[in-house]
């Protein structure tokens, strides 16, 4: 016969367990409360977040992509498409500037193909849209987003710097 | 006006208005039980709970009652139709009819009827039925060793609640609800309560009791999981709501038997303050925040595990503890404590 490990049996019988398992309850259930109410409050992002696509300008309002296809060339979902010819100035320009938000899998080549700046992801992630058709961005809508979300793209930008 | 109340018609108007209050109070409690399940559960686990449907998501249980009255009935093929939807009728009436002899107040109840204790134990215990019945109709393999699963569990712990209760009746000497409250009255307020003199049963009532209504530590009827719903699985719209309704009127018919055979019903715990309707809600309340923190604190017993402790722990002790009581009741010792019968005689 074996041995009766007497303490395991009072553990039992007194319902150790339980009154450990209410302690600790009690503990966590007058702790604050981890939930965010969402579309009232939001968390916390990285300067880093990658989010919407917008394309930016320079401060003299003068756009910044070259056209030099970099991005579309590192894309590794094959999600953008450019084309280019000069502009009556004679500089490169972009005359179409497409990305397939529903190709896009945000990895960000893009921001850190471009040698100005131009294509970036920003801190944006609620675009969710009705039809699939919307996703389909154009140069017109980066470029909105780019005016839209210029503040929060730069200073991201500026915090990341250091790290870059 | 009085004689018209005192005649076949009016007394007849009487019990249906009487019989009306209390089903709205109960639908009421579930209402607002299942609001307050789900807030301590989310506390627990450092959530909010529901917050979004009304001030403070009060109105998130009607939102959900409403959804369910408005889903599709799907009924399985080759399902038992009538056997179907008796079921869920059958665990929603049973929970229910229990609390026609339950008192809130001194005089408050339904039927004042003196095997009141008999009556809860034999309504409970046919709640069983509704479990089997909606496993066998539903023609599916789940749902139907889920019934059997669950049939098993509720019969094993009412074995033990049966023997527990029995010696509250042998102190109190009646299976009147009102006699056993009157007996736990006593110049020293909640010392006067059966808490104390029965104080092991509580632990064993109150454990049975979670078993009895599948609530967790116990679940296994509903346990999604791991064992698809049980008896549950075709069941959708307001059969399962019934279903669902039914449940938490049983946990808070438990509270409420919990309350009045060890907590002294409407008693005041300090003697000189007033009883009262409220002190009972206030204990059957308490003892409903104890069931859901139960639920949030505790992992889900085995099935073997679960049937061991009904037969092997359960059942011995409370045989055993119904043979002291006797002991102690006639011998009348502790000063009487066990035999109050004489108090009410």
């Amino acid at each position: 016969m074996s041995k009766i490990d007497y303490t395991r049996a009072a553990k039992y019988f007194l319902l150790a367990d339980i009154w450990t398992g209410f302690k600790l309850g009690f503990k966590y259930f007058f702790s604050s409360k981890t939930t965010l109410n969402y579309p009232h409050e939001k968390g916390e992002l990285s300067p880093r977040f990658r989010g919407e696509h917008a394309l930016r300008r320079y401060p003299n309002g003068e756009e910044r992509c070259i056209a030099c296809k970099l991005c579309e060339a590192v894309c590794p979902a094959q999600a953008i498409t450019i084309d280019a010819e000069p502009r009556e100035d004679g500089s490169r320009r972009t005359t179409r500037y497409d990305i397939d938000m529903t190709k896009c899998i945000y990895c960000g080549f893009c921001q850190e193909a471009c040698p100005v700046d131009a294509i970036v992801e920003g801190p944006n992630f609620e675009f969710s849209t009705e039809t699939r058709e919307e996703l389909f961005y154009d140069k017109e809508k980066l470029l909105a987003n780019g005016d839209r979300w210029e503040p929060e793209i730069a200073k991201n930008l500026e915090m990341d710097a250091p790290y870059r | 006006m009085v004689e018209f109340l005192n005649s076949s018609w009016g007394i007849a108007l009487i019990l249906i208005s009487q019989g009306l209050m209390m089903a709205v109070f109960l639908l009421l409690s579930a209402y607002f039980l299942i609001y307050a399940d789900r807030k301590v559960w989310a506390a627990v686990q450092m959530r909010r709970g529901p917050n979004v449907v009304g001030a403070f998501g009060l109105l998130q249980s009607g939102a959900d009652m409403l959804k369910l009255v408005f889903k599709e009935i799907i009924i399985p093929a080759g399902a038992d139709k009538p056997v179907f939807f008796l079921a869920p009728l059958i665990s929603f009436v049973m929970a229910i009819l229990a609390w026609a002899v339950i008192p809130l107040n001194e005089g408050w109840v339904l039927s004042e009827i003196n095997v009141a204790l008999l009556f809860v134990f034999a309504i409970s215990s046919l709640e069983v039925y509704g479990v089997i019945m909606g496993g066998w109709a539903s023609n599916s393999k789940y749902p139907f060793l889920g019934s059997l699963r669950s049939a098993a569990q509720m019969i094993s712990y009412e074995v033990s609640i049966g023997l527990i209760i029995i010696g509250v009746i042998i102190s109190t000497g009646s299976m009147n609800f009102g006699d056993i409250v009157r007996a736990q009255d006593g110049s020293l307020g909640i010392f006067n309560w059966y808490w104390l003199p029965h104080f092991p049963m509580l632990f064993l009532f109150f454990i049975s009791a979670l078993a009895e209504t599948n609530r967790p530590p116990f679940d296994l009827p509903e346990a999604e999981s791991e064992l698809v719903a049980g008896f549950q699985v075709e069941y959708s719209s307001t059969p399962f709501l019934l279903f669902m309704a039914g449940e938490l009127i049983a946990v808070f018919l438990m509270c409420a038997l919990t309350t009045l055979l060890f907590f002294g019903g409407w008693l005041s715990p300090i003697p000189g303050l007033s009883d009262g309707f409220h002190w009972m809600l206030a204990k059957m309340g308490f003892f409903f925040f104890v069931f859901a923190m139960v639920k949030a604190i505790t992992p889900r017993y085995r099935y073997d595990q679960l049937m061991r402790l009904g037969w092997k722990v359960f059942l011995p002790i409370s045989l055993g503890w119904v043979i002291i009581v006797s002991f102690f009741a006639k011998f009348e010792m502790f000063g009487g404590v066990y035999a109050r019968w004489v108090i009410g005689a």
